[in-house]
């Protein structure tokens, strides 16, 4: 059950069901009646039809196909149910298409996401241009993390993806490989952003782990978020997901990926080092200039009443990564 | 032909008849009523929208409830400091009679853009609320304004006015400019990055602090002319 096609998902009726998340019983959240609707049709309709364009679907969204992948039970959200696809599609900080949260919902359909290739480069045996169709048929599987924005606010996402360990392996790093630097794609004409007068950001876009971090089993290479591809506005088609940092150090439409010897600075750490570390994991102990860190509000909650765990929950699996460490000097 | 057409009234241009028409009270009452309402309408559309539709506002309603009040607030500061370079430019002095009524609904406004952040942002824990006025900047700078215009608010009636007597009560008023200021520095450092907006009402602020400087009022009134 490794490695599937998005035909074979299509055409096995089984497979679909089970890819629904558990949902609470008598939960009253908004249902994520587009995902499921579509699943249900598609699952009536059979194979062959998924091109079929469905009417409550944005043209944004005409791109995405519906994408299977294992469910990881080991990744179940611990209390509370994914937060809505209209949210989370709809809601995204994606400077490239504008400084508004809404804006990349409108202005990222005009990135080109097929075809796709990620340059792999650096200190590795075997440096790579990867097709985007060679990663999909990796062990692709689909886990709910928790996302915590620095900002403030907190989404869960079932995001389907691979652990970054098995495009590691792909090209070899060798032993001076110590740092991972991402890069987003960066394509004036097709981002609206990058054509502001004032840029927002120094692009392209980049942001970068320490190698064991990225080694870690809970560090994923996500290519879909609720059971299909993922939308231009969530990162399309290809972006990082961290889950026990600040969002922004997952970085979106990766096309460089580079291993290093020495620690790059990102974007934000660039833009403004006091208020965006190397390490930015969560922590509420640990204040941004601009917002407490302390709480944060579970999207679409008015009141940030839920308080805000170390590593954003998953401190059980990477505290140990940051033994001995400050985190308040490295934060 | 003369003897037919009644005699004709001195030519009147617009802004004049508007002068007269504010000199009745009727009206007056009228135009107010209706500027109150359009004064209330953005203050209540957006908790109002929600509780009709829970996803009308996107993801996440509070920072969008916040922004609105905030925005609002803003809006209605500079307004109130717009009728002043009005009333000279335009000679309707009449304009004078709305206000009040702009000041105080913009400090309404500001009243909900604080117990939103209080509430939605800090769920009302004063040790968060405190820490947070003395860390960032740009809430500290946000609550300076908040107590100045306070202050206006309180002695915004007709009974301080005459209790104060006019030179005090004027130079208290005059306390709306470092507010209006304080505002919008505590929107830029608010902003993460773009700060377009803020910079806009910047730019309209200088304009009406400037129509006020000694050497641009002549300017303002002889344009009438
Ligand atoms: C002179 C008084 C004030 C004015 C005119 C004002 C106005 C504004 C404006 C225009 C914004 C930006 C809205 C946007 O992004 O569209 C804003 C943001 C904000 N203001 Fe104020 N404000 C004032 C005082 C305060 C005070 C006293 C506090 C809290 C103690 C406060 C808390 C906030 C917060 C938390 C935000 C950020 C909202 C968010 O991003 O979630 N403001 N304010």
């Amino acid at each position: 059950m490794s490695d599937f096609s998005k035909h074979d998902a299509i055409q096995s009726p089984r497979l679909i069901k089970s890819l629904r998340y558990p949902v609470p019983a008598g939960s009253e959240i908004t249902p994520e009646a587009v995902y499921l609707n579509r699943r249900a049709l598609l699952g009536m309709m059979g194979a062959g039809l998924a091109s079929v364009a469905l009417p409550e679907e944005s043209k944004a969204a005409s791109k995405i196909e519906p994408l299977a992948a294992q469910k990881n039970a080991k990744f179940l959200p611990p209390s509370d149910p994914p937060t809505d696809i209209k949210l989370a599609t709809s809601y995204n900080n994606y400077y490239e298409f504008g400084t508004s949260k809404s804006a990349p919902a409108r202005e990222a359909e005009s990135l080109t996401v097929r075809p796709w290739t990620v340059e792999v480069t650096g200190e590795v045996m075997k440096p790579r241009r990867i097709d985007l169709e060679e990663l999909m048929r990796l062990q692709l599987e689909e886990r709910i993390y928790r996302f915590r924005c620095v900002e403030a606010w907190s989404m869960v996402v079932p995001w389907i993806g691979f652990e970054f360990r098995q495009l590691a392996a792909l090209v070899e790093p060798t032993s001076k490989a110590k740092y991972v630097r991402f890069t987003t794609v960066a394509r004036p004409e097709e981002m609206s952003g990058l054509r502001a007068k004032l840029p927002s950001l120094d692009w392209p876009y980049t942001d970068g782990l320490r190698m064991d971090e990225a080694m870690h089993p809970l560090t994923l290479m996500v290519v879909g978020m609720y059971g299909q591809t993922l939308p231009n506005q969530n990162g399309a088609p290809l972006r990082l997901m961290v889950p026990w940092k600040y969002g922004f150090k997952n970085v979106k439409s990766i096309v460089k990926i580079e291993f290093l010897e020495k620690q790059p600075e990102g974007s934000w750490t660039k833009a403004a080092s006091n208020e965006y570390g190397f390490y930015s994991n969560v922590n509420p102990q640990v204040d941004h200039p601009r917002w407490s860190q302390k709480r944060e509000r579970l999207l679409p909650a008015l009141f940030a009443s839920r308080e805000t765990e170390l590593f954003n929950g998953y401190g059980e699996q990477v505290a140990s990564l940051y033994a001995g460490m400050n985190l308040r000097f490295n934060y | 032909m003369d003897a037919v057409s009644p005699p004709s009234k001195a030519p009147f241009s617009l802004t004049q008849r508007l002068d007269e028409a504010l000199k009745q009270p009727k009206l007056v009452r009228v135009l107010k009523l209706m500027l109150f309402v359009a004064c209330l309408w953005p203050m209540v559309e957006p908790p109002l929208h929600l509780y009709l539709d829970p996803l009308a506002l996107g993801a996440n309603p509070a920072e969008h409830i916040i922004r609105d009040w905030g925005d609002w607030a803003l809006q209605l500061l500079l307004l109130t400091l717009l009728v002043t370079p009005l009333r000279l430019w335009l000679g309707v002095g009449g304009l004078l009679r709305f206000r009040r009524m702009l000041g105080l609904f913009a400090f309404a406004a500001l009243c909900l853009h604080v117990l939103a952040y209080l509430g939605f942002d800090r769920f009302f824990i004063w040790d968060e609320i405190w820490a947070d006025l003395l860390k960032r900047p740009f809430i500290t700078l946000g609550m300076i304004g908040f107590v100045l215009l306070l202050a206006l608010a309180l002695t915004s009636s007709r009974a301080m006015v005459l209790r104060l007597g006019g030179a005090l009560w004027t130079r208290i008023h005059k306390l709306i400019y470092p507010a209006a200021i304080l505002a919008v520095i505590h929107y830029w450092l608010m902003v993460k990055r773009d700060v377009t907006e803020p910079l806009l009402y910047a730019c309209l602020l200088f304009m009406l602090l400037a129509a006020r400087l000694p050497q641009v009022r002549p300017w303002l009134k002889k344009r009438r002319s």
